[in-house]
């Protein structure tokens, strides 16, 4: 019997043992990352252990990037907990304000996470490397203090469920598009506990930063991770990392008798735009079927949909237009050397000619932290990831998810529409 | 352990957000994060809510972000004990991990409402219902984290493994 991609990155941090999905398994990790949210806890806990040292100052990453620059005192009291750690421990992933990034946004950019890596987070969103072909998820405070102390953690090997995406991309159709299609397919727990795949032609030919905001969303229907095989695509990406990792990259395959839980397939020729409605992320529908809906703000950027490819399809649309009146638009570059791209790019011309305003790398708004908090009664357009209630501020207030062509063409109609409609 | 309480009954897919909003992430003082439990979904439950009282929902309870401050709010809250017909996975680890007991049975989820007093019985596996005198079976843990549960938290088990 074959194995799966994600029981062959398993069994290899076993020891050699082989591991299949069902297995609980207590196993070494290759990397393990905070943020300013999760981090303080996990400190306070690691400190709780006894633990001297960490186990790995090169396999710890602290990225403050919530609720930095830090929005007000207490935050700025969070960050500087993560601060003082990252130098008495001599982190050297530590990344400050103007070095940082929206956490996984910098990770993949840096090159600190490869094909066939184990890696946890505490952060849900971790699920994004699994674009790399690494094995990725989102884990708690305490679990990333244990792993901080030991270099281990427990994990039950889950089962797969692969998703082969056929047929032929409609224009204007993005990586989000096809990850809100398949959410709003299964639910929001229709892959609890398990490792998504996604594969298939359209997979093969999708560009990175769309995998990884494909991979990015696993999460959203409650999956333990977002896997995608490595291949030619994979290895251009890391081989055009600045630093690239020295680790142990191993670019793996599912063996062709592997076991999935279910094979799905998708036929990608009629999936539209699509946006996420109120107020869960399986609320999708096409675009065009959404009528005369008003937004008060829009948002572009975060972990999802704040890379170059995003940026530039929204400048695409923003060129020589403006921003509705009556209407805000925030645009976040995901980290520093994609600020500094778009710039070179023209890009940040074109978003502050348009009216729109640019920040600094932040997960600010999609949390509903800070730089553009919802009032009651208001509606957000974003190219984030969750719509709960209040995700965006007020308990009052509603989101809606899409890509970023349907946010900038909506950012400048006012309203939910078609990018084709403008 | 034998758990005795009066049951706050929810829905499904309870997500972290609702559970403790973003906006008071900025610290991690569990009886701060308590005052705040559930507000986005019931405004007043944090201030209702008596220490010892359970919470029952529907499936998927606690998806979304890995906050852990999520399953400590709870406790924070003094809520006692949760009852699902699912978890999602991070709040399911994270709730093992501090040591609040969490529950699943789809039969005891789907039949208890608010209001109902239980007791559970989690060595055993057993929910009364002693409003409607009825018994409920919940699943057993697997036995890797059935440790974790004997030792008291995730910190405790890999003290006695020696780190």
């Amino acid at each position: 019997m074959g194995y799966t991609i994600t029981e062959k990155i398993f069994s290899r941090h076993c020891s050699q043992r082989k591991v299949k999905a069902g297995d609980f398994v207590y196993t070494q990790v290759d990397l393990a990352l905070g943020n300013d949210i999760t981090a303080p806890i996990a400190i306070d806990q690691f400190k709780k252990t006894g633990a001297k040292k960490v186990f790995d100052r090169y396999k710890v990453v602290l990225v403050p990037d919530h609720f930095t620059p830090a929005k007000d005192i207490k935050s700025a009291m969070q960050a500087k907990i993560l601060r003082d750690f990252a130098k008495q421990q001599k982190i050297v992933h530590y990344y400050e304000v103007g070095r940082m990034g929206i956490e996984h946004a910098l990770l993949p950019e840096l090159g600190l996470v490869g094909p066939g890596d184990l890696v946890i987070g505490a952060d849900s969103h971790t699920c994004t490397y699994g674009a790399l072909g690494a094995f990725s998820t989102g884990v708690g405070s305490t679990d990333l203090a244990a792993a901080w102390a030991t270099g281990h953690c427990w994990f039950k090997v889950p089962t797969t469920l692969k998703f082969i995406y056929k047929g032929r991309l409609n224009k204007w159709v993005s990586g989000k598009d096809l990850i809100l299609f398949t959410i709003g397919k299964i639910g929001v727990d229709g892959a609890i506990y398990k490792a998504m795949e996604f594969s298939g032609p359209v997979i093969k030919n999708l560009a990175m930063d769309e995998r990884l905001t494909m991979s990015n969303m696993a999460i959203e229907a409650g999956a333990k991770a977002g896997i995608i095989e490595p291949d030619a695509i994979t290895r251009s990406y890391m081989a055009s990392r600045k630093a690239p990792v020295k680790s142990k990259q191993k670019y793996l395959k599912n063996d062709p008798d592997a076991k999935y839980e279910k094979v799905i397939e998708i036929d990608v020729t009629d999936i539209e735009p699509q946006i996420a409605l109120p107020h869960l992320p399986s609320n999708t529908k096409a675009v065009g079927k959404v009528k005369n809906i008003k937004i008060d703000q829009v948002v572009i950027g975060s972990c999802t949909n704040g890379r170059m490819a995003d940026l530039r399809v929204a400048a695409k649309i923003l060129k020589r237009k403006k921003v509705h009146p009556g209407l805000r638009c925030i645009i976040f570059p995901a980290t520093q050397a994609i600020y500094l791209q778009a710039m070179k790019e023209g890009l940040l011309e074109i978003f502050v000619n348009a009216n729109a305003v640019v920040s600094t790398p932040t997960c600010g708004p999609c949390l509903g932290g800070h730089m553009g908090i919802l009032a009651a009664g208001e509606r957000a357009l974003a190219t984030t990831n969750r719509n709960f209630v209040g995700r965006m501020g007020h308990p009052k207030s509603e989101v809606y998810l899409c890509g970023p062509a349907v946010a900038a063409a909506s950012a400048v109609a006012g309203k939910i529409i078609h990018p084709d409609a403008l | 352990m034998k758990i005795k309480g009066k049951v706050w009954k929810f829905s499904k897919n309870i997500n972290t957000d609702e559970i403790i909003a973003a906006r008071y992430l900025n610290t991690f003082d569990t009886k701060e994060l308590g005052n705040h439990c559930m507000e986005d979904i019931d405004k007043s439950f944090a201030k209702r809510v008596k220490s010892g009282d359970i919470i029952v929902a529907g499936t998927n309870f606690g998806c979304g972000s890995s906050r852990e401050h999520a399953p400590m709010a709870i406790k924070g809250c003094g809520v006692s004990c949760v009852i699902a017909e699912s978890f999602a996975r991070i709040f399911y680890r994270n709730a093992i991990n501090i040591g609040l007991p969490i529950l699943v049975s789809v039969e005891a989820a789907k039949d208890i409402k608010t209001g109902d007093v239980i007791e559970v019985d989690a060595k055993q596996g057993v929910i009364y219902n002693l409003t409607k005198k009825k018994t409920y079976k919940t699943e057993c843990f697997p036995q890797f984290m059935q440790e974790i549960i004997n030792a008291g938290s995730l910190l405790c088990w890999i003290k006695n493994r020696g780190l």
